[in-house]
């Protein structure tokens, strides 16, 4: 299977690979799927609590150049939204913009389950209600 | 050295030159059918089948008429076990096979089960190999055959093919292998390893695709096969259809070639094998998958762990591998090879297949070397699980989300 162009600019130049320190209230972390099933993300934000923007993004990623891609494009697109306008971000997005096949959308949903963990992870730590995270798998 | 570099040798091979230049002629000039008997461009046909046949037999110790022409090992192992169970379904349905398969054998047997047949399937042990007497344990009054592969497509194990086959001598079962991977890269000899039919194919030898064969044997016991196919009764009634002469003159040649060749190429590919593999082997957290001592020359697999397969062949996009990784097949199951031996779910997710070959040079190997260790670095660098390996935290203990 080709991947698109897309796919092999994040997988090649992944943005915001790396770790934030958890351990901070302004930091969400939402680490999805598992080992064999051959994809895990883990996926952070970390927050400007005066605004509610997500200033920074960062993650790490178990798994093929499509899940790669995906959440490599999440942390892009997290940064500089709030978390309300995070939570909208939809998977079927991340499928049309890497034009990802069929068989990769499990990708793109990871992506949107981390980033639904990550943001639920950072209310809880700050004495918000958690949200209901309906698992889509 | 041209890119990508080819390490695919167990899914096909390229064909030879010298193979190649032989059935040159037998497109155009010697087109005859081989079954045309009143012509001369039939006689030639016929002639060069009979020539490729004697070529084919001497490779593995047996004799031409004990050759039967298909399409490739997949139709030879259907025509084997179908034959089979169809042609002795007087003495008994009862099968014996093992997990790790060829899916050839392992849907052809779920084919018969639906018919009537019983099928045992052996599990081995964690190096892959199966023990001999798994198989005389598993063995009834109405066993009929045994099927064992000779050398494993993922792993390049090869099994304890001659007690096998002595063993069901002494029973008196008959005794099939496909033997794909093992004829042309390993002496295969049909007489001292008492086997009774054996599949191969000539693409996986430097040979075209689209042809390969069934030794059937004919003497101690006489062995028959019913024939899947109906029509003409070619290849002594067991398969019908006009032969693939220009296929059957290369897969002639390319034999000879190995019969000829396969002594010193066994030893170069495997010390080329050996030094892909214990440079890959001091990455850190990397496993060689199967037995070392009985193996294929051309084979390594070996799991680098925390980093999935996929991501890491899309890494290495200039050397073309195989993965046991459930993102290259359709299915989304890691290998069910790898999980026969027991690995976890997760290792086998973290398998490359390495399948050397006639042309693969020393330049290739050490490019290759490189080339995966840098890139199971970049990819460990940005793997969760490797961080969490390195701080110390067991990733059994983590309660991961279902999916």
């Amino acid at each position: 299977m080709a991947y698109s162009d897309k796919v092999i600019d994040h997988y090649t130049n992944p943005r915001n690979i790396g770790t934030l320190d958890k351990s901070k209230n302004t930091v969400g972390t939402g680490l999805v799927g598992a080992p064999e099933c051959g994809d895990v993300m883990r996926l952070q934000i970390e927050v400007n609590p005066e605004t509610g923007v997500i200033e920074d993004a960062k993650f790490k990623t178990f798994g093929c150049g499509s899940a790669i891609a995906s959440s490599s494009l999440a942390t892009e697109w997290l940064k500089g939204k709030t978390v309300d306008q995070a939570l909208e971000i939809d998977n079927m997005e991340i499928v049309e913009e890497l034009a990802l096949p069929p068989v990769k959308i499990h990708c793109s949903v990871l992506a949107e389950d981390a980033i639904r963990q990550a943001i639920n992870d950072y209310r809880v730590k700050n004495g918000m209600e958690p949200m209901e995270l309906e698992s889509h798998h | 050295m041209n890119l990508p570099i080819y390490l695919d040798n167990n899914a096909t091979t390229p064909t030879d030159p010298r193979v190649v230049e032989a059935m040159i002629p037998y497109f155009t000039e010697f087109f005859g059918n081989a079954a045309s008997r009143n012509h001369p461009f039939g006689w030639k046909a016929e002639e060069a089948v009979s020539y490729a046949r004697e070529q084919i037999a001497a490779l593995i110790g047996a004799n031409e008429k004990e050759i039967i022409f298909t399409s490739g090992a997949t139709e030879s192992n259907n025509l084997a076990l179908k034959g089979v169970y169809e042609m002795y379904a007087a003495k008994g349905n009862h099968f014996i096979t093992v997990s790790t398969e060829h899916k050839a054998i392992l849907d052809a047997c779920k084919h018969l089960e639906k018919q009537g047949a019983e099928v045992t399937y052996l599990s081995v042990g964690e190096d892959g190999l199966l023990n001999v007497e798994q198989i005389a344990e598993a063995m009834k009054p109405d066993t009929v055959l045994v099927s064992v592969m000779y050398g494993n497509n993922e792993l390049g194990v090869i099994q304890p093919i001659r007690e096998i086959g002595a063993l069901c001598k002494e029973r008196g079962v008959l005794f099939h292998t496909d033997a794909t991977q093992a004829v042309g890269k390993i002496p295969v000899d049909v007489m001292a390893d008492h086997i009774d039919l054996m599949s191969f194919t000539a693409h996986k030898m430097y040979g075209p695709k689209g042809v390969g064969a069934l030794y059937v044997r004919r003497k101690n016991p006489r062995v028959k096969v019913t024939a899947q196919l109906d029509g003409g009764g070619h290849e002594r009634g067991m398969r019908s259809g006009t032969l693939n002469v220009t296929g059957i003159v290369g897969f002639g040649k390319a034999c000879e070639l190995c019969r000829l060749e396969m002594a010193d190429e066994a030893k170069r590919l495997s010390a080329l094998r050996d030094k892909l593999e214990n440079a890959l082997l001091t990455v850190e957290e990397s496993y060689l998958n199967g037995n070392k001592a009985n193996r294929l020359p051309h084979t390594t697999n070996i799991s680098f762990k925390y980093v999935e397969g996929e991501g890491l062949m899309m890494g290495i996009k200039d050397i073309a591998v195989s993965s046991g990784s459930a993102c290259t097949s359709a299915s989304l199951e890691p290998s069910y090879v790898l999980k026969s031996l027991g690995l976890d779910d997760e290792l086998a997710h973290s398998s490359l297949r390495f399948g050397l070959g006639r042309f693969t040079t020393e330049e290739e190997i050490d490019f290759t070397i490189k080339c995966v260790s840098d890139a199971v670095q970049r990819l460990r660098d940005m793997s969760p699980l490797w961080e969490m390996f390195k701080e110390g935290i067991d990733l059994k203990s983590i309660q991961w989300s279902e999916h």
